[in-house]
């Protein structure tokens, strides 16, 4: 019984924040615009009973979905997503990971310190920061009139409303979430291992990579799960400091959201880019729990 | 092995393989290892002994190259080493805490330090092979380190610096978690690999019997100072202090004052009283000076009777009996308090014993069975 309970906890919590907003954003997915409010037919009228059912039944379609291959825009956003969102965590990573072996490799007492330094930003408004973003990079921003007075660039450089920026804003604001699950598995890494290395014959540079990387697998796993994840669904940072170029996911589901009013559209693209995400984790877990089955 | 004809350190010719000059390891405020000056031959067999935090990882340490010494050279055949770094060095190097790879398995643990000497792949096998089967892990290879017993992560970190058949090899408490039968078929499996190789072996234990089976030699460090550092006998029969005595073995201490008699004989006056008790000593004592007489129980004799020929000969009575099976030890309190033990192998059976609790009895001892100590 009490198993049941502890169990029956995280299913009802799964239940009520993820399967039940799924179910309805599935079944808009389904449905057909209309002018009108909500935006879209059918809608369950249990008034009429069993027909009522069946009529709201037969409303459903996959029209939608058919309608994402049929206009090249939302493949193309997709794969572009995909490739901002690989790009962004690969960059993560690379700028992430020293920096938590960096903190782990500190002397003690200053660990406290830089953790709170990495989570800081978190203490202040994510669109501020991302405003923050626009204005140092701009034509006239912070970063070109330094770079302008140091002398390295002679007219200012457009950054702002470009794909750099986009990475930039998705690599700043997701640094944390890379930096924190690897700096969990550095700072378990017992330091003997890497003298255990040395001594039987490693460099440096052999033992990181055959013992600190390995050990740290499961950090880099984690930090890159949670930077692909948000960053392939990114709306406000394209939209703010991308140009009329880069297109994302994120982006359109706002505008069919919003600007066009066509929620079924809009779902459908919510349902895929759903999947897209779904499916390489799955794989990816079976693929982790038989490993740990062939370790037994 | 003869031990008399392998005894390089009494030779003044013969050059060190290790020698620490002066070397004192400081950690902030703390000293470790405080001017420490030792010379350790090839194909010896060096035993660190000392208490709980006395520096012998941190000596290790400084030979495999993880730490560097604050001040003092140490030297490997003739060469500073400070300037090698440690997967340089012809040093391997068995962790106290194991340090085993958690993500590979026994196999590759052992196999790790040869694949990178770029060992040809069959040498490899035939050498893992060996090693699993030296210390009895066949059925394992293919585990993970958090697969198997203490015991046996013991002997996979073992193997895995035995793997590799170093110049040197640094044991920090290769054997403290095997029962006492493997640990001693380990013990000679590491004789013989010395005797085999020629590998000098460096070897931390607590067990004071291990240290007397195996070792060459024997250091007794205290406080990062080494105390001394002689051959397993000479360790138990002659100490040069209080401290050595008491940490080797069970020992009885009778503080006293020591006046010269004939030859190299002295009378050591202990109480008032009683008769001096006579010990003879190569070292010198002056008149009145304060020394102490260290005497095993073994060779204190217990009997009813005051024995006619001994040289000394005191009465007490039994206070206690601790039975050891093969031995029994008796406390014998003296008239001025003091407690002396005295050991006599259990040749009858239990109950058929001389003595028991409170029986006044004679303790006697010869004149050159204990040692006189400054301190
Ligand atoms: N990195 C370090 N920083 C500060 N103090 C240290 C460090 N390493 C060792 N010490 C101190 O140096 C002393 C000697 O340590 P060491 O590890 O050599 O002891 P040990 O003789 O091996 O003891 P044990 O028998 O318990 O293993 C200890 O008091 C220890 O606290
Ligand atoms: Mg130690």
């Amino acid at each position: 019984m009490r198993r049941f309970f502890l169990i029956a906890v995280p299913y009802a919590w799964l239940l009520v924040l993820f399967l039940i907003p799924f179910v309805i954003v599935l079944k808009i997915s389904l449905s057909d615009t209309e002018l009108a409010i909500p935006p879209y037919t059918p809608t369950l009228d249990l008034s009429q009973g069993w027909a009522g059912i069946r009529e709201f039944f037969a409303g459903l379609d996959l029209e939608n979905f058919v309608w994402l291959t049929e206009d090249d825009l939302y493949w193309k956003a997709y794969l572009s997503s995909l490739w901002i969102a690989t790009c962004s965590t690969i960059l993560t990573l690379l700028i992430g990971f020293p920096i938590a072996y960096g903190m782990a490799r500190s002397p003690e007492q200053w660990r406290a310190t830089l953790m709170m330094l990495v989570i800081l930003p978190f203490w202040t408004s994510f669109l501020i920061r991302v405003y923050a973003w626009m204005g140092i990079l701009s034509q006239e921003g912070f970063l070109n009139q330094f770079l302008l007075w140091i002398g390295i660039i002679d007219s200012p450089l457009t950054i702002l409303n470009t794909n750099t920026a986009v990475y930039i804003g998705i690599v700043y604001t997701y640094l944390p979430f890379m930096i924190l699950p690897i700096y969990a598995a550095l700072d378990r890494l017992d330091g003997s291992l890497i003298e255990a290395a040395e001594d039987l014959g490693c460099s440096r540079l052999m033992a990181f990579w055959l013992v600190t990387l390995p050990l740290s697998r499961p950090g880099i796993i984690a930090g890159c799960f949670l930077v692909f994840i948000p960053a392939l669904g990114e709306f406000v940072i394209p939209s703010l400091l991308g140009g009329s170029g880069t297109l994302m996911i994120g982006k359109v589901l706002w505008e069919e959201f919003f600007s066009n009013r066509d929620w079924p559209v809009a779902s459908a693209v919510a349902v895929v880019l759903l999947l897209i995400l779904v499916i390489p984790i799955v794989l990816f877990q079976r693929n982790q729990q038989k490993q740990q089955e062939a370790d037994q | 092995m003869d031990a008399s004809a392998f005894a390089p350190w009494e030779d003044p010719q013969a050059q060190p393989l290790i020698r620490f000059k002066n070397v004192t390891k400081s950690f902030g405020t703390f000293t470790a290892i405080d001017d420490l000056s030792l010379d350790i031959f090839e194909k010896e067999f060096f035993a660190l002994l000392g208490p709980s935090g006395c520096g012998k990882t941190t000596m290790m340490r400084m030979l495999a190259g993880f730490e560097t010494p604050t001040s003092g050279v140490i030297e490997l055949a003739g060469q500073d080493i400070a300037p090698v770094p440690p997967n340089q060095r012809a040093v391997n190097m068995m962790f106290q805490s194991y340090a085993l790879f958690p993500h590979l398995s026994i196999w590759d643990n052992i196999a790790f330090g040869l694949k990178r000497d770029k060992m040809p792949k069959l040498d490899l096998q035939e050498r893992v092979e060996a090693m699993l089967k030296l210390t009895r892990l066949e059925q394992f290879a293919r585990r993970k380190p958090h697969q198997i017993s203490g015991g046996q992560r013991q002997r996979v970190a073992l193997a895995r610096s035995l793997a590799k058949a170093p110049k040197l090899l640094l044991l920090d408490e290769p054997l403290g978690a095997l029962d006492k039968k493997l640990r001693q078929d380990t013990q000679f499996e590491l004789m013989d690999i010395q005797e085999t190789t020629g590998t000098t072996f460096v070897i931390v234990t607590h067990d004071q019997e291990e240290a007397m089976t195996v070792a060459s030699r024997v250091a007794v460090m205290d406080h990062g100072r080494i105390i001394q550092a002689d051959t397993p006998d000479r360790i138990y029969e002659s100490p040069n202090s209080v401290y050595v005595a008491d940490f080797i073995g069970d020992v009885n201490i009778i503080q006293g004052q020591a006046n010269p008699g004939e030859g190299d004989g002295y009378r050591l006056f202990w109480t008032e009283g009683q008769p001096p008790l006579i010990a003879n000593s190569t070292k010198s004592f002056s008149a009145g000076q304060t020394c102490h007489l260290a005497i095993r129980p073994e060779k204190v004799t217990i009997s009813a009777e005051r024995p006619e020929d001994a040289a000394n000969a005191v009465r007490g009575k039994v206070l206690d009996i601790a039975y050891l099976g093969n031995l029994s030890t008796y406390h014998v309190e003296l008239p001025n308090g003091l407690v002396i033990k005295a050991q006599t192998a259990n040749t009858r059976r239990i109950s058929r014993r001389s003595f028991t609790w409170e029986d006044p009895v004679w303790l006697s001892w010869t004149a050159t069975a204990g040692v006189l100590l400054a301190n």
